[in-house]
């Protein structure tokens, strides 16, 4: 698992979405964060330091 | 962020923010600063004025005071005077710092007193409605503006300079990491130290100002904030609309609490 979600916190204010350079997120039915391509995902932390609320992090490589 | 929103967070989320506000990323900055520097969290106080953005103290672990409109700055001097070891952060809004607390905020920056102010520049009164502060820009769209704002604003960083204080910095929201080590040296400062924080308020500065989504808004301060060593090199007609970034002022000057404290030995005859 490269992400984690909090959709609880998530408002779907849509930045994460938009700074995602691999477009591995999406707005779900009801406009919550949903990770539509995981696979994608090059770890780089881009949503997790723009999420005003919290709602997303990216795994730490187990060393 | 998973484990600092552990370590320095009430359990108190999600907080109140609109969708996309800035101000839960200034907030993380903050956190990052004091994590950076390992502050003793029983040795550090945050306090905030009122306003969205001085909502933040309440959502962190340590000894937080959420005081009056425009007092941030009174109550953290009182209580860097009783605690000087204690590491005093005031985290306010350009209304709260600016207009309301203008004065407060001038005449810590000439005493110098040892604080870390942050404040949360979202160019409006976002908590009462969006009327306009004194850092909205000219012509800028305001609830008290409906046809554009007829004053110009402070610049913020200048006024600070200008009133003495001896650490000034500036960074946006897009620049979160910046943020956070501009925020580190400025609790490292000794004297009055000031971040000013550009964030988005999308829901009423952005809505009015047709700025768009709150990524756009974020864009545009990706756009528009240049590093301050940069702009040096640049010619004027690139630097239409921009504004710089970074440590923007560092100087030494005596302390007000150190002063203070001599005036006390004095006083009790003790000499210096
Ligand atoms: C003495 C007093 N006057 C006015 C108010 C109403 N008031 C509450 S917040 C605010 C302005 C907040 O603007 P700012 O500091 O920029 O914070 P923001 O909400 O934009 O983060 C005002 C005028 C008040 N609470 N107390
Ligand atoms: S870590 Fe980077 S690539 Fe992965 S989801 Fe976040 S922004 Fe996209
Ligand atoms: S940035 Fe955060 S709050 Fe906004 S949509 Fe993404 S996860 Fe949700
Ligand atoms: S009104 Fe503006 S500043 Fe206040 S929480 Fe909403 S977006 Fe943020
Ligand atoms: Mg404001």
């Amino acid at each position: 698992m490269k992400l984690k979600t909090n959709v609880k916190n998530c408002k779907g204010c849509g930045i994460c979405v938009e700074f995602c350079p691999k477009k591995v997120l999406e707005l779900d039915e009801v406009g919550k964060i949903k990770v539509a391509r995981e696979a994608d995902c090059i770890k780089c932390g881009q949503c997790e330091l723009r999420c005003p609320d919290y709602a997303i992090f990216v795994m730490r490589d187990k060393k | 962020m998973e484990e600092l929103l552990v370590k320095y967070f009430r359990p108190k989320l999600p907080h109140i923010w609109c969708p996309g506000c800035g101000n839960g990323i200034v907030t993380a900055s903050v956190v990052k600063a004091i994590d950076k520097l390992q502050l003793d969290q029983d040795k550090t106080a945050i306090v905030s004025g009122i306003g969205c953005s001085s909502r933040a103290s309440g959502y962190l672990n340590f000894d937080t005071l959420h005081t009056a409109h425009g007092r941030a700055i009174p109550f953290a001097t009182g209580i860097k005077l009783v605690k000087p070891d204690h590491n005093v952060i005031v985290l306010t809004g350009d209304g709260d710092a600016t207009a309301i607390g203008g004065n407060h905020f001038i005449h810590a920056a000439r005493r110098n007193i040892n604080l870390t102010v942050v404040v949360f520049n979202n160019s409006i009164y976002g908590m009462t409605g969006g009327q306009y502060s004194p850092l909205t820009p000219h012509r800028g769209m305001a609830t008290t503006a409906p046809f554009g704002n007829v004053d110009r604003p402070f610049d913020l960083c200048e006024l600070a300079k200008g009133a003495g204080a001896t650490f000034v910095a500036r960074a946006t929201t897009y620049h979160a990491n910046l943020l956070a080590d501009l925020i580190a040296k400025a609790i490292e400062h000794k004297g009055f130290a000031l971040v000013e924080a550009i964030t988005a308020c999308p829901v009423s500065f952005g809505r009015q100002n047709k700025m768009g989504t709150p990524a756009n808004m974020i864009k545009w301060q990706r756009d528009n904030a240049v590093m301050v060593e940069a702009m040096a090199k640049m010619k004027p007609e690139q630097l239409e609309g921009k504004f710089p970034i970074g440590v923007l002022h560092q100087a030494e000057g005596t302390e007000y609490v150190t002063e203070y404290q001599k005036v006390i030995k004095r006083a009790m005859g003790s000499g210096e």
